[in-house]
């Protein structure tokens, strides 16, 4: 079957299986970014937005996001990029594979939290996993890129 | 991983209950994370996108629920925070990422009463109801009761009044299943206790309940009707936790709902 999506701002028609799933089509044409990992909603690796909401792509069945606007992390470069510094400058990447994910989530919450909490951006991220650094240098590179001030 | 040969979006219930009850394995599709998990050869997905069944809303004095709210929506949804202490948006506040509580469902969360739920505790200690395109509208507490028919769960009631609510659960980890979930209510003096994830399916402590709308609310009767919760409902064992575990928890957190929904009383006078 035939979808059209917006894909990073660019309109396109897929072919899909009926029960193919959103990572399976996004990595098939070449969006590589977009990791999977547990493939049964736990790990937050294959966030993207659709309709600018953070979503499991690795849940979404491709045929149900027809007419709708994906993106991944290649369509907010500039923005990845600003927060990855820091990432890096933090020490919090290891083998880097949850970074995709973790990023596209960490810009939906900076999209939709006003001035979060300590509390609210850890439970914000809660769904995203990884094995390598421990989450204490995700949290000191979230709140600095947020330009968090402790109280 | 579940295979499909044909997904359909109708364009009325009627239509999507017909194709439901076509073949045994023609299947209603909520936000696919719990179908993913399974391996079910699906003969038709039935995708109720189009039948707008995607809102909260107040109407005639109750709160209606569409199958296809996301458990975000009710999370984040402003009345829904103030009503009942908040106490819907706080049972599902838990569950895995915010990503994912974007994609799954009100309606296959309640319709699947699975034993682990959070929002369904905390739904049963409000006055709710469902509504099944077949089977018409009941008590949640029925619904939970009856057996497994195949049906279409359109939407949630929630009665709008004044009760006071906590919601209470104990998980290993943030994101896990609740070890055990407990939701304490009061309307003018009738108290419900409501005890989930025994492992088996969340039920309400009706003794403990009728006793304690009785008292007087001493200490010694809250501690009386926690203590009865948890002898009233029966227990099991898991991977997450032993029923002797889980009945020593059940006493602990009615105690705390109680108390927090008095203290949410008393700083409403
Ligand atoms: C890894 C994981 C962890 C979870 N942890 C928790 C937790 O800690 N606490 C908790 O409360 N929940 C938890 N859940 C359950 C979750 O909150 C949802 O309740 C569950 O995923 C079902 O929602 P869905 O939209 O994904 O439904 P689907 O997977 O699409 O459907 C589930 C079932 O419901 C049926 N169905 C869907 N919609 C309807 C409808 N309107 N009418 C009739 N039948 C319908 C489907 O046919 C299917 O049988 C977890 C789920 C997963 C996958
Ligand atoms: S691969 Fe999607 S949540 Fe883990
Ligand atoms: S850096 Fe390796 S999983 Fe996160």
């Amino acid at each position: 079957m035939q979808i059209k999506v917006t894909i990073n701002d660019k309109l396109v028609t897929w072919d899909v299986e009926k029960d193919e799933f959103l990572a399976d089509t996004l990595r098939s044409h070449g969006f590589l970014s977009v990791k999977k990992a547990c493939e049964t909603s736990c790990c937050g690796l294959c966030t993207v937005w659709v309709d600018d909401k953070s979503v499991l792509s690795c849940s979404i069945l491709s045929l149900r996001v027809h007419g709708k606007k994906i993106t991944t992390i290649e369509g907010v470069p500039k923005e990845a990029e600003e927060f990855a510094r820091i990432l890096t400058a933090e020490g919090a990447e290891q083998c880097g594979f949850c970074s995709p994910g973790f990023i596209m989530n960490v810009l939906a919450m900076k999209n939709e939290l006003v001035n979060p909490s300590e509390n609210e951006i850890i439970h914000y991220l809660t769904g995203n996993l990884c094995r390598c650094t421990g989450y204490m240098g995700q949290l000191r590179a979230v709140k600095t890129y947020l330009g968090v001030v402790e109280g | 991983m579940f295979t499909l040969v044909d997904l359909v979006q109708p364009d009325n219930l009627a239509e999507a209950y017909q194709i439901l009850s076509d073949k045994r394995n023609n299947t209603i599709l909520g936000g696919c994370a719990f179908l993913k998990m399974g391996s079910k050869r699906i003969g038709t997905a039935i995708d109720l996108t189009n039948l707008n069944l995607s809102y909260i809303r107040e109407q005639a004095g109750f709160i209606e629920i569409g199958a296809m709210t996301s458990l975000r929506e009710i999370e984040t949804h402003t009345q829904l925070r103030e009503y009942f202490n908040g106490v819907l948006p706080k049972s599902v506040h838990n569950i895995i990422g915010v990503q994912f509580r974007n994609g799954v469902t009100v309606g296959a969360s309640v319709y699947s009463k699975y034993g682990f739920s959070d929002l369904i505790t905390a739904l049963l200690a409000l006055d709710t109801e469902v509504e099944l395109y077949k089977g018409g509208r009941m008590l949640l507490v029925d619904f939970l009761n009856k057996p497994h028919e195949k049906d279409i769960l359109v939407k949630v009631w929630v009665k709008k009044n004044n009760r006071k609510a906590a919601y209470l659960n104990l998980r290993k980890s943030a994101s896990d299943y609740a070890v055990i979930n407990v939701a304490v209510s009061k309307l003018d003096d009738q108290w419900t206790i409501v005890v989930g994830a025994r492992p088996s399916k969340a039920a309400i402590a009706v003794r403990a309940s009728a006793a304690l709308s009785k008292g007087k609310l001493s200490v010694e009767e809250i501690e009386g009707a926690a203590q009865r919760a948890a002898e009233e409902l029966s227990f099991g064992t898991n991977a997450r936790g032993t029923s002797e575990y889980r009945k020593a928890l059940c006493q602990v957190l009615v105690k705390r709902g109680i108390m927090e929904v008095l203290h949410a009383n008393q700083s409403d006078n």
